[in-house]
């Protein structure tokens, strides 16, 4: 009876070895392991050997089971690895075919500066207040110490709703209403639309976008100014990037600057993008005039402050290296479609 | 302003390059815009003497030349000149030579005969008449000046040194001026300053004897001064004068007008001669114009006066604009022998809209409208003398006539520097400080300092410390973080805009940027009748353009107009969105300004591709609860249009554009916009979101097909299904709507998908057949439908 037992063991793992496919393997275990299988029937015929063969022939018999049963797992897991790899080498598809894309719009390049610019001053502890872009003559000049016979206000320059009355020429209204309505500390930055008499060409346009920042508080000096600019730029136009600080005149910032960066195309030797100059222009800036401070109800004595503008077209021209400001405006989707 | 490094080195001496000249006076707050080396367009052009001048064998215009160079050999040159003679000394450009505007001289041959060059003319060397009088405008320069053949010509022209060119601000007049820039100079580089202090022999008479003035309004002239010269003789300035004036972009004239413009450019104090011979009476009368009156002015315009501007009149008419420009009636001439110096102060308001009313903005009234210093008249009515007498062009009268109604008093204001320091940030000691000071002209006593007359800018201790700094110098000042602890927050609205931006990308719309402003006629444009209350529009006064004329009361023009330009550039399947305000008049207050969201589309985007994105952005912001009615709008197609409501409130209008409308705007496709008022939207958005747990039992899924009257809504007949079904129903919707066969003429299948779920159980068919039953029943009461066989 091992004998057979053992003529069972070669048959089956002989079959299993080389069995095809999964069905074969499960007509080969009906056979030897199912209910009538080869092995099935041996065992069925142990009760008639001697009591000292029986157990030993019933290990024997066991172990055979065993081993076939593993085989059988061993070979089922193979083949069906074997079949999944022959599936997915026939599903193989041409890659280079275009993707189905959901419609995805384009965000302004206008509007992603702006967000960034927005984002580094809410990180400096910033924030960000709006105001009329229709404004009173008192809110635009009157209170940044503007008087009357300033050019600022000549009707070739600024638009005129009425004879009080202005599309806004920078956002500054909205740090004289911010300043009228709040107490120190104040940390703001207020960016938005204004207007100008400009005929629109490569670099003006009638309506362009600002952002004036303010900062008012105790002991506030032009150190602070110095390093929020620095942070400033640096964040917009590279950790390397150099600025420089001239000495300026607006009527509402006393001492007064115009900040420039190293040209970034030419690094100060002098290019077509700086003019020559080997420093870009970026921005007007100073500290906040004792005047401008008295007016909106806040002592100067006790208080000092910084403020800056900057031009948003100009800083979203640069970074794209846009050459003409109309494009900004003109809403063409082959523009659009490139940001 | 236009300064001459050679003009500047007579009053400092700075000891450096043009270039870091230009670069100090940057940093100290006195912008350079350019540094430009005079005759640099010249090159290779000597002075040379005519040894011979012979026919052209082969021509008869031309002439050949032997001309000496400074070499061994002469240079043969042809020219076409005819006033070229033997020892004339003329400019020779030789081969190789460039000229202004880029020209280059080569040498070749003229029918035959060769040329080693070119001989100039003025014009070929960007020179005029008035650089070099005795020259002539046709043909070659015969050089009068000193030199020898070979010799450079710019040198010998005096076509060299430096010339650069600064950005005055408006708060520093003084610095329009050869004085005030070297004043600048001198504090930049802390160099001494030597300045002129004129001294006049007369000789001439009491001016008293012969010139009366009188100043009737002492607030618009608030100093006049005015000396006399007798026996001028008229003619050209002497080379040292013209090429001063030539280098500051001024063209030379004749020697009297030249002395005033010359006087002007160094002190800064704009100066005018008067014709005596011209003046009824002998006198001057500084006054306002009287109605009617008019002037011809030296620019030969006849020019109408108004009764604000002030005047220089003699006895009877007027002889001039006060600070702007002086009249035809009282010129300087040839036949002049007399003349009366003005050396004057005006107010600068006055002479800025009296300029900006006779549109003619000159030297003498852009430096006027900026305020000048009331002390600087007589200093340079006196240099203006000195002149004349250096120059012999005639005999100065004695003594001078001086109406001050001026306040000349200089003010003091008190020396902080604990309070300069906290503004700027520095520790600099209070002997910096007044160091810096002292370099700039103001002089410190104590703890009092006195700011000098040509200052009027400085008020305060705020702009001391900005003399102090700029000469400190900026860029050293130490840069220092604000304290920390503040908190930046966008507010729920700038949330709410970056998350709708966000949206509207994702939806597939890009954003735009558009004109706050419009024209009129796109109120037309949009088909809103008389009556609608868009039409009333906060109008610019002065606007650009009729285009752009009002405010808008609509984003939906723009929009359209967008799409439009897009169209014309054959741009396919465009979606946009803008964001942006349009304002509307509210009475005496101002504007109201409201925020409106806009959407637009052209191509593969029809009215329901529109209203699933509008429904998107809506799910987006957390807005519920929208029901959309059909609704007409002037500028939408009046059977699909809708009004979009989130529970009760109205959020804004979508639909097809009227195809009339969108043809007014060059659209030629159905297009589809929606215009949402942004800020109702913010408003609508829920704020509770409280977690819901997920469902324990399985749903069932029922289909319910009726068919109805052709015109009932959908939402309407989803509307009952909901009610009727109550809390056991989690999902309703249209699967289909049909029309056609099977289905009677006026009426329509509608087909719902109903998901049907209890908290608390698994639903049993029968229940669930029992639910739609319901749902039936409610149907047809409410409708009248029928279950779609």
């Amino acid at each position: 009876m091992k004998e057979a037992l053992q003529q069972i063991r070669s048959e089956a793992l002989t079959a299993l070895a080389q069995a095809g496919d999964p069905q074969e393997l499960e007509t080969l275990r009906i056979r030897f392991l199912g209910k009538k299988g080869a092995l099935t029937s041996q065992l069925a015929r142990l009760g008639r050997l001697s009591p000292e063969e029986r157990p030993v022939v019933g290990q024997l018999a066991n172990a055979i089971r065993q081993e076939i049963d593993d085989l059988l797992k061993t070979r089922l897991t193979e083949l069906q690895r074997a079949q999944l790899a022959e599936r997915l080498l026939e599903e193989t598809i041409d890659v280079t075919l275009p993707g189905q894309a959901p419609p995805l719009g384009r965000i302004h390049p206008m509007t992603r500066v702006l967000d960034e610019v927005k984002d580094i001053f809410l990180g400096m502890g910033f924030g960000v207040v709006e105001g009329p872009e229709v404004e009173t003559t008192w809110h635009c000049f009157t209170a940044l110490n503007t008087d009357e016979h300033h050019p600022a206000r000549d009707r070739q320059d600024t638009f005129y709703i009425a004879d009080d009355i202005v599309l806004r020429t920078q956002t500054s209204s909205v740090q004289i209403r911010h300043m009228l309505a709040n107490r120190p500390p104040i940390r703001i930055i207020s960016p938005g639309r204004v207007y100008r008499k400009d005929e629109v060409d490569a670099t003006h346009s009638p309506m362009f976008h600002q952002i004036e920042g303010l900062v008012v508080d105790r002991g506030v000096t032009m150190g602070h100014l110095k390093h929020t600019l620095d942070t400033l730029m640096k964040a917009i136009y590279g950790a390397e990037t150099r600025t420089r600080f001239r000495p300026h005149h607006f009527p509402y910032t006393e001492p007064s600057a115009e900040v420039d960066i190293l040209c970034y195309m030419c690094h100060g030797a002098g290019c077509r993008v700086c003019k020559g100059e080997g420093w870009i222009e970026l921005l007007g800036c100073g500290m906040v005039h004792p005047k401008v401070l008295s007016l909106c109800g806040i002592d100067p004595d006790v208080y000092s402050g910084f403020a800056f503008g900057i031009g948003l077209e100009r800083i979203t021209l640069g970074r794209f290296s846009i050459d003409d400001m109309r494009l900004l405006f003109e809403n063409d989707m082959r523009f659009l479609a490139q940001f | 302003m236009k300064l001459s490094l050679e003009w500047l080195s007579e009053f400092v001496d700075t000891a450096v390059s043009p270039e870091k000249y230009a670069e100090a006076m940057t940093l100290s707050g006195s912008k350079v815009e350019t540094v430009e080396a005079l005759g640099s367009e010249i090159q290779n052009v000597v002075l040379g003497r005519v040894l011979s001048v012979s026919p052209h064998p082969d021509a008869d215009r031309l002439s050949v030349c032997q001309v000496e160079v400074g070499r061994a050999a002469p240079v043969q040159i042809v020219t076409g000149a005819s006033n070229v003679t033997p020892d004339a000394l003329v400019p020779v450009a030789l081969d190789g030579a460039r000229l202004p505007g880029g020209k280059e001289i080569r040498t070749g041959a003229l029918r035959g005969v060769t040329s080693e060059g070119m001989l100039c003319s003025l014009s070929e060397l960007s020179l005029t008449v008035n650089d070099f009088p005795y020259a002539r405008e046709d043909g070659i320069f015969l050089v009068e000046e000193p030199g020898t053949p070979g010799q450079d010509i710019r040198t010998v022209l005096g076509l060299t040194g430096h010339v650069v060119e600064f950005e005055i601000t408006n708060n520093r007049p003084d610095c329009l001026s050869v004085i005030g820039l070297a004043r600048e100079s001198a504090a930049t580089f802390d160099k001494p300053l030597t300045l002129p202090h004129p001294a006049v022999t007369g000789g001439g008479g009491d001016i008293e004897a012969l010139l009366s003035v009188s100043v009737e309004d002492a607030a618009l002239c608030p100093r006049y001064t005015a000396r006399m010269v007798r026996g001028v003789k008229i003619g050209p300035s002497p080379r040292w004068l013209r090429e001063r004036l030539r280098a500051a972009g001024v063209r030379p004239i004749s020697n009297i007008v030249d002395i005033t413009n010359y006087v002007m450019l160094e002190y800064g104090q704009p100066m005018h001669a008067f014709d005596y011979a011209c003046l009824e009476a002998g006198r001057i009368v500084v006054r306002c114009a009287r109605p009617g009156e008019t002037l011809e002015t030296l620019d030969g315009r006849a020019r109408a006066l108004e009764p604000s501007m002030l005047l220089i009149a003699d006895a009877d008419r007027p002889i001039g604009v006060a600070g702007v420009m002086g009249g035809a009636n009282s010129e300087i001439t040839e036949e002049t022998r007399d003349i009366v110096f003005e050396s004057a102060n005006f107010n600068g308001p006055s002479v800025r809209r009296t300029a900006l009313t006779l549109g003619m903005r000159t030297d003498a009234s852009s430096r006027f409208e900026k305020g000048l210093d009331p002390t600087s008249t007589i200093p340079a009515v006196d240099r203006a003398c000195e002149l004349v007498e250096r120059l012999g062009a005639g005999t100065v009268c004695d003594g001078r006539i001086d109406i001050c109604g001026a306040d000349t008093a200089p003010r003091t204001l008190p020396l902080d520097p604990d309070r300069i320091n906290a503004l700027l940030g520095t520790r600099l000691s209070a002997d910096e400080i007044v160091s810096y000071l002292t370099r700039l002209g103001f002089s410190v006593r104590g703890k009092e300092v006195t700011v000098p007359s040509w200052r009027a800018d400085v008020e305060g201790t705020a702009d001391l410390a900005e003399e102090a700094a700029r000469l400190y110098g900026y860029n050293i000042i130490e840069s220092a973080p604000l304290p920390g602890g503040a908190l930046g927050l966008l507010t729920e609205k700038q949330r709410g805009e970056r998350l709708t931006r966000a949206l509207c990308r994702a939806a597939g719309y890009s954003e735009i940027l558009t004109y706050s402003f419009v024209s009129p006629s796109w109120l037309d444009k949009l088909a809103f009748p008389a009556s609608d209350a868009r039409r009333r529009c906060v109008r610019i006064e002065n606007p650009l353009g009729e285009d752009t004329g009002v405010m808008r009361t609509t984003a939906l023009s723009s929009m359209l107009d967008a799409l439009g330009r897009n169209e014309a550039g054959r741009n396919k399947q465009v979606a946009f969105f803008e964001l942006a305000h349009t304002y509307r008049p509210a009475g005496d207050a101002l504007p109201e300004e409201r925020p409106i969201l806009t959407l637009g589309a052209y191509g593969d985007r029809d009215f329901f591709a529109l209203k699933g994105a509008v429904e998107t952005i809506l799910d987006g912001l957390r807005v519920r609860d929208l029901s959309f009615t059909r609704v007409c709008e002037p500028s939408y197609h009046p059977g699909r249009c809708a009004e979009v409501r989130a529970g009760g409130v109205t959020l804004g209008v979508l639909g097809e554009v009227h195809p009339a409308v969108a043809e007014a705007f060059g659209l030629s496709q159905r297009t589809v916009a929606a215009e949402l008022d942004f800020l109702t939207v913010l408003s609508a958005r829920t704020h509770a979101e409280t977690f819901a747990p997920l469902p324990r039992f399985p749903a069932v899924s029922r289909d319910l097909a009726v068919v109805c009257a052709a015109e009932t809504p959908a939402a309407e007949l989803a509307a009952v299904i909901r009610e009727s079904v109550g809390g056991l129903l989690a999902d309703c919707r249209v699967f289909d709507v049909y029309t056609g066969s099977q289905i009677p003429a006026g009426q329509k299948s509608v087909a719902f998908a109903l998901t049907l779920r209890a908290g608390d159980r698994t639903l049993t068919d029968e229940e669930a057949d029992a639910l739609l039953r319901r749902a039936l029943d409610a149907l047809q009461a409410a409708f009248g439908v029928s279950l779609r066989a």
